[in-house]
């Protein structure tokens, strides 16, 4: 009987949904200047993807630390049924209150998933664009489990 | 300089492709069992993935090399223990050290660790990487060293 290993398994989403960087902390011209584009008052989008990485015990009856379809179901619900082909801004309770800086948009992300009963959530990856990624751990910021 | 008094500790990722088919089926389980739990994966068939291998050792370089082990040396021996054990290969039935386990991304990632682990002698081998398609993958970081299993509890 090998011993069991340490496994991450990873699940990558994609949504697409518009934004707009604008902060009630700061004045106008402080807006513009710190976010630049982003403050464009009519928003602007992105094709967004999300990668989701839980942990667990391979169950050794399926082989699996979590099931798919039972993953892909949660991350639909929780989050990607939310967010696409929205206006997040408006649309997501939370980004009322908070600027949808991708930071925020993983924090939520992971908050919205750290339920999830079948493993347990390590980590959320989040892609704006190809060329700039984020990742959230939790607030241990993953310290306990690399 | 100053790598006399410094530890230097790199990353170096190796990748590799390989084509193998599998399929899911437990015995244990009836057959109306299998198709609701695996489901498309259940077809007696088998289907296939493009695997994406990536193999991540840590270490410092040797001084003399520059090298935290020589690349050649990594590529070979993933040619020997993953490719010529994998590539175009049914899982199920052709890679002994997957007998009586489900061929998942998991259990697969987990035997690239073990086979792997025995043959890395430079550096520390730290993670394995293995992509079924580019949107499912399973990081293996070796023997989880007795942590308690992990629950779903909130933190």
């Amino acid at each position: 009987m090998n011993p069991p290993m340490k496994l991450h398994l990873w699940r990558r989403f994609r949504f697409s949904a518009s934004h707009r960087l604008h902060s009630a902390q700061l004045g106008e011209d402080e807006n513009r200047r710190v976010y630049g584009k982003c403050n464009n008052p009519y928003g602007h989008g992105h094709n967004y993807v999300v990668e989701v990485g839980v942990s667990g015990p391979v169950d050794q009856a399926t082989g699996m630390i979590a099931n798919l379809a039972d993953l892909d179901a949660y991350v639909e619900r929780e989050v990607i049924e939310p967010f696409d082909h929205k206006y997040l801004n408006e649309e997501i309770a939370e980004f009322r209150e908070t600027v949808p800086t991708t930071e925020n948009i993983c924090i939520e992300i992971f908050d919205r998933l750290r339920r999830f009963p079948q493993a347990r959530l390590e980590r959320v990856r989040v892609e704006e664009t190809g060329l700039n990624s984020f990742e959230y751990a939790g607030e241990l910021g993953g310290a306990t489990h690399e | 300089m100053a790598g006399d008094f410094l530890h230097f500790m790199v990353y170096l990722t190796r990748k590799i492709e390989f084509s193998a088919s599998h399929l899911y089926h437990n015995p244990a389980f009836s057959a109306e069992e299998n198709r609701r739990i695996f489901g498309k994966c259940n077809n007696p068939h088998g289907h296939g993935h493009n695997y994406v291998l990536e193999v991540t050792v840590a270490g410092e370089p040797d001084p003399a090399t520059g090298m935290v082990l020589d690349l050649k040396e990594l590529k070979e021996i993933l040619q020997r223990e993953v490719s010529d054990r994998m590539d175009h290969r049914f899982l199920n039935y052709e890679v002994p050290e997957l007998a009586g386990q489900i061929p998942t991304c998991e259990n697969i990632a987990a035997v690239i660790w073990r086979l792997l682990e025995a043959k890395i002698t430079r550096g520390n081998l730290h993670r394995v990487r293995l992509y079924e398609t580019p949107d499912l993958f399973v990081d293996c970081y070796g023997a989880s060293n007795g942590e308690p299993a992990r629950t779903s509890e909130v933190r």
